[in-house]
């Protein structure tokens, strides 16, 4: 079997399950934020039920809309905190605590490997970089597993990714996930389950790995694998607030594909709007002129994507003209960032810091885009109107070509610099 | 359980907007939603079509957004079930989380006619065409998923258990 397979079968109670077959499982743990937790919340509500089936396995996290950008945004994270404090959910962060969610709970030690994880979010795929069966549902999900501890899954066909070669300078996990998507297209992987591996995986940090599985839902896939190796199990095993299983696929797992990539051919890549699968090669992208670049969210806004972006623009200076905005993506990110001196290279390069939030990221605020303006952003989606007025761009690529663009004042890589 | 009616027959990529436009999500009722299901298409669907009656559409219905009003739209207008190749994958799950049937075929695209009396057995998931005769196999809902169906989404079906 396959990781996915494995785990789902576990999660049933059934020694075995075949793609198709529709499963109900236990959760080891459910997400709602700010946006989709308050619909939840009322559904629960409404049913009449009392208490939640577990007050430590859910996490309610305002992130998206805070600090509290309005009136509406601030009534739905007083909702979040009301139903926590009446219901004693452990996990519910707000102000000074909050981070971006996919950021935040493995950060946390919340979700662990061979996990069953339902997130009232689509980036909830995230967690698959350490071997956890994590996936973005509808709130009515949300509220009847925060009901019954339990979901139903149809288990998902895995498609195999073989990363080889040796990586070129300056790409990493966001060039192999954007050229992937590129290559396979946004419903390349609908209703699957992606498994990414090969020796470039396997030497890959945690922080590339999440950037790979965070984005398994631009391509339609339902989770984003990565099987758990010793790199998985450093990270997880300090963090870690309760037991877990580690699930890896069998050698003769049953593919319905495997695909495989040489990624000394894969130069940094760039998804030109107004889809992810719209990659480029950064040699391809020609001039770009840009207004704002936006370095954060759950697809690289981690300590990691902050060094190496600072390590670019450490003693150069934002474009004149242009917006650098940089955001930490939790506290423990701000803190450390702080600490290593990244915040202050930022600053002296003339970037705004902005607090743990997601921000610009959906065009909810702290970078919101003008009509005519062009954005280059670390985040994962570039749609029509994603970070602001519906006649503004986005284009997505990795930190140290967000770095150099900001100094470039135009779409361009470090070598430039 | 059985559901029988009318074929009504749609193309591939049918999205949410087109099964409930998003200027009506102001509400959601389900009276109100249904009244506006497919209307972009045909202005008269909701009046056309009698309870039990069967969309078969081609590939990936339902794709775009994760508004839960596609399938309460759909199942209030009095739909019995859609049937299609493939499903987009959160109205995949919103279908059978609102109680709406639903089943994946590849050959019904074709072989199923626009006006065709059709029978669904949800237990088996046969697909038996009256008007010609034909019958098809869709992949069977196993029990769990059709009690969830018979109780009339997820969250009743949650509540029966609690
Ligand atoms: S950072 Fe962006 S993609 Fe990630 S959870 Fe927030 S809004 Fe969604």
């Amino acid at each position: 079997m396959t990781i996915a397979e494995k785990i789902l079968a576990a999660h049933a109670g059934l020694d075995s399950v075949e793609p198709g077959q529709l499963v109900e499982v236990d959760v080891d743990f459910a997400l709602g934020n700010d946006i989709t937790a308050p619909i939840a919340i009322k559904t629960f509500k409404q049913a009449g039920v009392n208490t939640v089936f577990d007050r430590e396995k859910i996490a309610l996290v305002s992130d998206h809309f805070v600090p509290n950008k309005d009136i509406m945004s601030a009534e739905q994270a007083r909702l979040l905190r009301e139903f926590a404090a009446e219901q004693g959910i452990v996990h519910h962060y707000d102000g000074g605590e909050s981070g971006v969610e996919h950021v935040l709970l493995p950060e946390k030690g919340l979700v662990l490997p061979g996990d069953v994880v339902i997130g009232a979010d689509s980036h909830t795929c995230t967690y698959g970089a350490m071997g956890t069966f994590a996936t973005g549902v509808g709130s009515t999900d949300l509220a009847a597993t925060m009901m019954t501890g339990k979901t139903w899954f149809k288990v998902p066909e895995s498609i195999k990714f073989v990363y080889k070669g040796k990586l070129r300078p300056w790409v990493g996990g966001k060039d192999l996930i954007l050229y992937t998507i590129g290559d396979i297209g946004v419903d390349g992987a609908l209703y699957m389950a992606m498994e990414f591996t090969g020796p470039v995986i396997d030497s890959m940090s945690m922080a590339g790995r999440f950037t790979m599985s965070n984005m398994a839902i631009e391509a339609g896939g339902k989770v984003g694998l990565i099987n758990p190796d010793d790199t998985a199990l450093n990270y997880v095993t300090d963090r870690a607030t309760r037991d877990f299983t580690v699930y890896r696929s069998d050698e003769d797992a049953q593919y319905t594909k495997v695909i495989e990539y040489d990624c000394s051919e894969i130069e940094p890549q760039v998804a030109c709007p107004h889809l992810p699968e719209n990659t480029k090669g950064i040699s391809e992208v020609g001039n770009v002129p840009l207004d704002q670049v936006v370095i954060g969210s759950c697809t690289n806004g981690r300590l990691e994507d902050l060094a190496l972006a600072a390590d670019v623009i450490s003693g150069r200076r934002v474009s004149k003209g242009l917006r650098l905005i940089v955001i930490p993506t939790t506290p423990k990110v701000y803190i450390q960032a702080l600490e290593k001196g990244i915040l202050t290279i930022f600053l002296n390069a003339g970037a705004v810091i902005g607090p743990p939030t997601c921000g610009p990221c959906l065009g909810g605020h702290m970078g919101v885009l003008a009509k005519g303006e062009r954005a280059l952003a670390t985040t994962n989606r570039n749609f029509v109107g994603r970070m602001g007025h519906p006649e503004s761009e986005v284009y997505l690529a990795n930190p140290a070509i967000a770095a150099a663009s900001a100094v470039l004042g135009r779409i361009g890589s470090p070598e430039e610099l | 359980m059985k559901i029988k009616g009318k074929v009504w027959k749609f193309g591939k990529n049918i999205d949410t907007d087109v099964i409930i436009p998003a200027r009506y999500l102001n509400t959601s009722d389900p009276a109100e939603l249904a009244k506006h299901c497919m209307e972009d298409t045909d202005p008269d669907f909701s009046k056309k079509i009698k309870p039990g009656d069967i969309i078969v559409a081609e590939k990936n219905f339902g794709c775009g957004s994760s508004r839960e009003h596609a399938p309460i739209a759909l199942k209030a207008a009095g739909l019995g079930c859609v049937i299609a190749p493939s499903f987009a994958r959160i109205f995949y799950r919103n279908a059978f989380n609102m109680g709406l049937p639903i089943f994946e075929c590849d050959e019904t695209v074709s072989a199923l006619g626009e006006g065709d009396e059709v029978e669904v057995d949800a237990d088996t998931g046969e697909i038996r065409d009256l008007t010609t005769g034909d019958v098809f196999m869709a992949q069977p809902i196993p029990p769990f998923m059709q009690e969830l169906i018979s109780d009339g989404g997820l969250i009743p079906h949650v509540l029966k258990s609690l």
